[in-house]
């Protein structure tokens, strides 16, 4: 499928039309968008009116030490159409300083778990969620690990802590 | 270890026993395990519980759903320090006499996650206290099976009446395990296969 032929460059048009000019690439026929922070709500709800109804996933990507990266945070944000199949990819890049991005909750309810995810790991706030706990790492956890300025050493071995016999537990 | 002091010592069809050998046997013959899986041991821990293997000879094939119904905790799996908490949980839901295995090289000291894992609690028994280790990244069904008979063992060696002072540890004390692969010949006998000898 190439890019010239693909459908996708419609709500492309429409997308550029309206927000303006914004970086896009394609690679092996995945279309990718970059948007501002401040526009990515707007973005992301016009494109679930323009068919984007199913939001696939919802991560980051941590450039810390990264060649050439201008930005420490990616944000991905994975959409696809359920009617035409079409997929697309968007792009936030946030920097150090508080990375906050706005919750796309009250767009999909499904974001619910996927941005507790990535506040978990990477810490990057989600403004306007409902509900922003930690997801996958125990409750009193106070790091991000999947930072890449995390220490590699983890929480310790085996020797640092007591081991449970039957007489005292 | 319970020393059938009492039992065979009569012709056949006459059964003599005692309570304690009694209550032993029936409760190692009827471990019920509870239905816990974490990670990829678990799958090993199904191939054990299916016809191939069938726990079920050992009398432990009943997986219970409810951990109030379980006497065995087969911690199969990779726990991390979120999942220790419910771990715990469901161990304290489980009435005594309980017994837990540690299934696999995660359960038994962090495995591939030893050093560098953030996530992973390293080994069960910083959590919950284990009877038998069972080693192996994941054990076969037969490891596992071994390690089920070394349960039944424990609880073969257990005594109804704790006794005070004078024998020192003798109460719940792990036994001689009755089938490590040793095998004693008597010397005047004749050998009945090849790997029995042991002075040729």
């Amino acid at each position: 499928m190439t890019s010239t032929s693909s459908p996708i460059n419609d709500v492309l048009e429409s997308l550029l039309g309206r927000f303006g000019p914004l970086t896009t690439s394609t690679f092996r026929g995945q279309t990718r968008v970059v948007v501002q922070p401040d526009a990515l709500f707007e973005v992301l709800s016009f494109l679930k009116d323009s068919g984007f109804d199913l939001l696939v996933d919802v991560t980051s990507v941590d450039y810390l030490e990264y060649r050439g990266a201008p930005h420490r945070y990616g944000m991905v944000y994975l959409l696809a159409s359920t009617e035409t199949g079409q997929r697309l990819t968007l792009r936030v890049f946030l920097d150090d300083p508080n990375p906050c991005v706005p919750s796309v909750v009250s767009l999909w309810e499904g974001a619910n778990w996927l941005e507790r995810e990535v506040w978990d790991l990477f810490g990057i706030r989600f403004e306007g969620h409902p509900d922003l706990r930690r997801l996958v790492m125990p409750e009193e956890f106070t790091a991000h690990p999947l930072r890449k300025d995390y220490p590699m050493q983890g929480r310790g071995e085996r020797h640092n802590f007591p081991i449970i016999t039957r007489d005292h537990s | 270890m319970t020393k059938p002091w009492i039992e065979g010592r009569f012709e056949e069809n006459m059964i003599l026993t005692t309570v304690e050998q009694a209550m032993n046997w029936a409760r190692q013959s009827s471990i019920w395990p509870m239905t816990f899986g974490l990670a990829c041991c678990a799958i090993e821990m199904m191939a054990a519980g299916a016809s191939r293997y069938d726990l079920d000879r050992f009398g432990a094939g009943a997986f219970r759903a409810s951990p109030r119904q379980a006497d065995l905790m087969i911690v199969a799996g990779t726990v991390t320090y979120k999942m220790a908490s419910r771990v715990r949980r469901l161990y304290n839901m489980m009435p005594d006499p309980k017994f837990v295995i540690a299934m696999g090289a995660c359960t038994t000291g962090g495995g591939p996650y030893f050093k560098w894992g953030y996530h992973v609690v390293k080994g069960v028994d910083l959590v919950v206290p284990v009877d038998v280790y069972v080693p192996g990244c994941p054990p076969r069904p037969e490891s596992l099976l071994e390690g089920l008979m070394r349960i039944q063992d424990k609880i073969q060696g257990q005594k109804i009446a704790k006794r005070t002072g004078g024998f020192g540890k003798v109460d719940d004390e792990l036994p001689v395990p009755h089938h490590s692969g040793y095998v004693t010949v008597p010397d005047d006998s004749m050998l009945v296969f090849d790997h029995q000898k042991v002075n040729p």
